[in-house]
């Protein structure tokens, strides 16, 4: 169990959030599906640093940019999402889900 | 209680392992034959047991290095040597044999999935457990107990109507029961309706077990070795050498290695030795934990799950229950227990088995799980040419261990993916050709 400083509430348990996925950009519409494909599965899954979203599903409903260490799984930072890139969310969702 | 074999105490650990498991080397001696004539012989003379396995100096080139020693590694290193005549084959592992998910999974055996080719492959795998314990010398206690898959709600009992019959297709004993039937196999379970969660029915799978897993990877560590395998603890791959899109060998802590085929058998890891090579796998790491109550005299035959409670339940020969969970809620490489696993896992158990609230957990501890997008492993070829993967094994790869080192054996031995994992190639997440299995497999999601 790890504790989250979320932008909007304050530190909060983790239990209060979902994981929603690795931070990455979506792809364009007139991308081929193989594309497609790739930025829908492939993960960098690295063993260090990783900037990811969550969603403080408990909290204020919004989502969050996190940076954590996936190791001693340390947040060293967070920020709110911006707006414009909220269509990622949905995309990413899936394997947090407990 | 509390943490248990965390990352940062593993190397120290490991290095004492290896120091008393196999620090001699005794040459090209020959292993000898257990037996009951050779314990009795043992009890009388109390003369020194041979060690399972020896310790080698690293060659400089092999016909195939193999990363990772547990039961998928060492399995792959066997089949080459037994049925393909390969003998110049390394496994090398950071730790020790056995010591990552081979070693932390909850040692359930069982075939009952939900797609054709799961069903196929995993019970190519009971086949092969069914005579391990004669196939290699080795006790590997496997006991063919029935596996109960509970459905607490008419979604999880229709997907059982499903796997029961993709099962029986397959030729695979599996049945839907009602609870009463249920009752009668486990006498401790709650079935009545005024539980949280109540019991519909289940799916019953006779031919589901436990085994012993350290045995399993001794098992294998100690017969590859007998065929010659060179196994190689505390040896890390640092790189991974590739030129012009073929591997050309690897770069480990006891120097390098030359070798025209390398096979990542990891777990945990899987991205990351994949990543030296320079191939992305769909693959995120989450820690998985799991827990074992004191001893106590026999009273749970079957392996006993739950999907809708995330829990999963069997009592080893020694009389512990063993309990594991989903995995936990975020990707980590941390191997840490925590309080919130232990609070909930036993709320689960006792909504099940009221009875069993007095028993104490001695000790818990967490394994890294590979999930992949459509919850099947990633078996097969990659863009580099001689890289082979096997890996992406979830929740699921301890009970596969076997058809899986088959069917790489055979890939690497005869360079052709076998028809048994032709679906789990890697490939198929480009193609758009997944292998649903999360119903079948998701207990620990």
């Amino acid at each position: 169990m790890i504790r989250i400083p979320c932008p909007h509430c304050g530190p909060r348990n983790s239990d209060e959030f979902s994981y929603i996925g690795e931070e990455k950009r979506r792809p364009g519409p007139d991308t081929s599906p193989t594309e497609w494909r790739t930025y829908l599965y492939s993960k960098s899954n690295p063993a260090g640093w990783t900037t990811e979203q969550w969603f403080h599903a408990a909290g204020c409903g919004k989502f969050i940019v996190a940076e954590r260490h996936t190791v001693t799984n340390e947040v060293r930072a967070t920020r709110p999402k911006p707006r414009f890139e909220r269509s990622n969310a949905g995309a990413e969702a899936g394997g947090g889900s407990s | 209680m509390g943490v248990a074999r965390a990352g940062s105490d593993l190397r120290p650990a490991a290095r004492r392992f290896i120091h008393l498991r196999g620090a001699a080397s005794d040459g090209q001696r020959k292993t000898t034959t257990y037996s009951a004539f050779s314990l009795l012989r043992h009890g009388l003379t109390h003369e020194k047991w041979q060690r399972a396995w020896r310790e080698h100096e690293v060659a400089s080139a092999y016909d195939a290095v193999i990363v990772g020693a547990g039961v998928h590694g060492l399995a792959t290193a066997y089949y080459l040597a037994a049925n393909h005549n390969m003998r110049r084959v390394a496994v090398v592992d950071k730790g020790y044999v056995g010591g990552g998910g081979s070693g932390r999974n909850t040692a359930i055996l069982r075939s009952n999935y939900l797609t054709p080719e799961g069903v196929r492959f995993y019970d190519r795998s009971m086949t092969l457990y069914s005579t391990l314990a004669a196939d290699l010398n080795f006790n590997v206690m496997f006991a063919k107990r029935g596996h109960l898959t509970l459905a607490h709600n008419d979604g999880s009992l229709r997907t059982m109507r499903w796997r029961a019959e993709v099962n029986k297709l397959q030729g695979v004993e599996s049945e839907v029961i009602a609870p009463e039937e249920v009752k009668r196999l486990v006498p401790f379970m709650d079935i009545s309706s005024h539980t949280r969660y109540p019991i519909l029915g289940a799916l019953y799978h006779p031919p589901g077990g436990i085994i012993r897993h350290d045995a399993v990877n001794w098992g294998y560590a100690r017969a590859a070795d007998a065929l010659g395998v060179h196994i190689h603890q505390g040896t890390e791959v640092l790189s991974i050498g590739v030129v012009d899109g073929k591997v050309t060998g690897v770069t480990t802590n006891r120097g390098e290695i030359s070798s025209p085929i390398v096979v990542n058998c990891t777990a945990g890891w899987a991205s990351l030795v994949s990543s030296l090579a320079g191939v992305s796998l769909p693959i995120i790491t989450h820690p998985l934990q799991a827990a074992v109550t004191e001893p106590v005299r026999m009273f749970l035959g079957a392996v006993v799950v739950s999907g809708s409670l995330h829990v999963y339940v069997s009592q080893t020969d020694r009389g512990e229950l063993v309990f594991g969970a989903s995995t936990d809620p975020y990707p980590s490489y941390s191997m840490r227990g925590s309080l919130a696993f232990t609070e909930e896992l036993a709320s689960h158990v006792l909504e099940l088995m009221p009875s069993i609230a007095k028993m104490r957990v001695l000790r818990q501890w967490a394994g890294l799980c590979d999930l992949t997008p459509d919850f099947s492993p990633i078996m097969g070829t990659t863009p580099v040419e001689g890289f082979l993967v096997d890996v992406g094994w979830g929740t699921y790869g301890f009970k596969a261990g076997p058809a899986a080192g088959e069917a790489m054996a055979e890939l690497v031995a005869t360079g052709k993916t076998p028809e048994l994992i032709s679906s789990f190639g890697l490939s198929r997440f480009g193609d758009g050709l997944l292998v649903g299995e999360r119903g079948a497999a998701a207990v620990g999601h």
